[in-house]
């Protein structure tokens, strides 16, 4: 760990919310609408922030914890990937494990709050969610095991500073099949529109939105900067694969990986706005095809 | 060349995947065509390099597979109003799941297997060859309509070509060409009996076929 990794944290920790509106501009303009300004994730945080919440009685402080202790997991998950040429601010054999299952802790207190509210409803969201997301995260797993792989380390900081040009060279094939996983997962993940709908309030399609119905004020800016922090954390890891440029000038190199995460974001802005949602039933196909790519690109990998 | 072939033999290896969680018949029958052609494309990379041989096999391959077949088997497909497999044996999920243990039972077993390494070029032949044959067989017994189980047994074919197109000393020509007409004909005659089992009991679900006595 250097002082000088604090860099690109805090350049996430800025940056995240822009993703959000990169996307909703995409889709405005594939719609012909003006759209809302790309600084609107931001405006709706500090305008959430400054209102009161509203509690429901029969919810206990697990409802109130699960924003908090949600963010903060994001929060440690970013702390492990490094980009920019910087060192992750937290780095350890085997943070890989680490990685994926903090990322399962933001979840389960994002779903066991929707428990807590009591609402049959909120219980419903959070059944899908915790059904995907047990078929995505063999997915992503299985991803991070293939660089382990590639690169023979079991940390995000030397796995993924490892993939540059000469690897995709050497395992082009591999790397193309786990992008493609990663990207199904990424799309899972972060509830965009193959899987959930993020803008729909109907009961039948929703599975992020649902769950967060009954958070409201400071707790609703949590989740909302929450999410777009995911969005920004896998988008990142995704880019560190995707765009492997290591010229060791860190303005390049930042450049290139901030470039490559609003780029997904784009991508992900045109999916939305050209395909339909999948029936929920044929959700999970969908995502197990992600597992099986992932576990294609291993066995590519290993023969 | 060896990264050629492995590249190609990935990709086939991909169709075979997409394959078998795919449902809609069209996108299967342009799946399958797609993987003829890239096994047409094998022999322009094996070791001995391109020679009159593989371009004619690969004109050959790319006319039957690549255009004859789907052909043949979208207008049978059309004939008979079939335009996805609605309820195959097995789910698609569980397809999906059988198809990555498919996969890994090959690369563990073309392992296991004593061929001389001398034989085939590079390391990517003999597990995607097996994958290839054996979702092919998959394909047949877990599909109900009969325009699907052709797709498995084109996809088998391609299974057993590609272990012969890539193997350094390769099957003669003659041979190969023989191989394709027998396709051919099967193709040609199976569309023909798509044809009839529709019109004779108003659907293609061949396992109904089971239930005739004799």
């Amino acid at each position: 760990m250097q002082g000088t990794s604090i860099i690109p944290y805090l350049l996430s920790l800025v940056l995240a919310p822009l993703a959000l509106g990169v996307i909703n501009r995409v889709k405005a303009v594939f719609a012909g609408r003006k759209g809302q300004p790309l600084l609107q994730a931001y405006f709706d945080i500090f305008k959430l922030l400054r209102k009161g919440a509203v509690y429901s009685r029969t919810t206990t402080w697990i409802f109130r914890a699960g924003p908090v202790v949600s963010l903060g997991a994001v929060l440690l998950s970013l702390t492990m990937i490094p980009w920019g040429g910087f060192p992750a601010l937290l780095a350890f054999d085997g943070d890989i494990l680490v990685f994926v299952y903090v990322l399962g802790v933001a979840r389960f207190f994002t779903v066991i709050a929707a428990l807590d509210t009591g609402s049959a409803f909120e219980g419903m969201g959070a059944s899908r969610e915790v059904l995907f997301s047990a078929i995505a995260e063999p997915a992503l797993l299985l991803g991070l095991v293939t660089l382990a792989r590639l690169t023979s380390g079991w940390s995000l900081s030397t796995v993924l500073p490892g993939v540059s040009t000469a690897t995709w060279i050497m395992a082009g094939a591999s790397l193309s099949l786990l992008c493609l996983a990663w990207m199904i997962v990424f799309l899972a993940e972060n509830s965009r529109i193959p899987v959930d709908d993020p803008n729909t309030h109907l009961e039948l399609t929703m599975i992020h939105e649902v769950m967060v119905l009954d958070h409201s004020g400071p707790d609703f800016a949590c989740i909302l900067y929450g999410s777009s922090l995911k969005l920004w954390t896998l988008g990142a890891l995704l880019a560190n694969v995707l765009v492997p440029v290591r010229t060791g000038s860190a303005f390049i190199d930042i450049l290139a990986t901030i470039g490559g995460v609003f780029a997904l974001a784009a991508v992900t802005g045109v999916i939305e706005s050209t395909r339909a949602r999948l029936r929920l039933l044929r959700v999970p196909h969908l995502i197990a095809a992600a597992g099986a790519l992932s576990v294609l690109s291993l066995v590519l990998l290993v023969r | 060349m060896e990264t050629f072939t492995d590249n190609i033999l990935a990709v086939l290896l991909f169709t075979d995947l997409l394959l078998v969680g795919m449902s809609r018949l069209s996108g299967c029958i342009s799946l399958v065509a797609v993987q003829g052609v890239l096994v047409g494309l094998l022999p322009l990379f094996s070791p001995e390099h391109v020679n009159p041989r593989s371009i004619v096999f690969f004109v050959v391959v790319c006319a039957l597979k690549g255009v004859v077949f789907p052909v043949v088997l979208s207008r049978a497909m059309r004939s008979v109003n079939a335009r996805r497999e609605v309820e195959p044996f097995v789910g698609f999920g569980w397809s999906i799941l059988i198809g990555v243990g498919i996969l890994a039972f090959s690369f563990y077993q073309a392992k296991q297997l004593p061929i001389p390494s001398a034989l085939v070029a590079g390391t990517m032949v003999m597990p995607a060859a097996l994958a290839t044959i054996l979702i092919g067989i998959f394909l047949i017994v877990s599909r109900r309509t009969a325009v699907t189980q052709v797709l498995g047994y084109l996809v088998l074919e391609n299974g057993i070509s590609t272990f012969g197109l890539a193997t350094v000393s390769g099957i003669p020509l003659l041979i190969e060409l023989g191989l394709l007409l027998d396709v051919f004909v099967a193709v040609f005659v199976m569309a023909i009996m798509i044809y009839q089992i529709n019109r004779e009991f108003d659907h293609i679900d061949a396992d109904r076929l089971s239930t005739l006595k004799g």
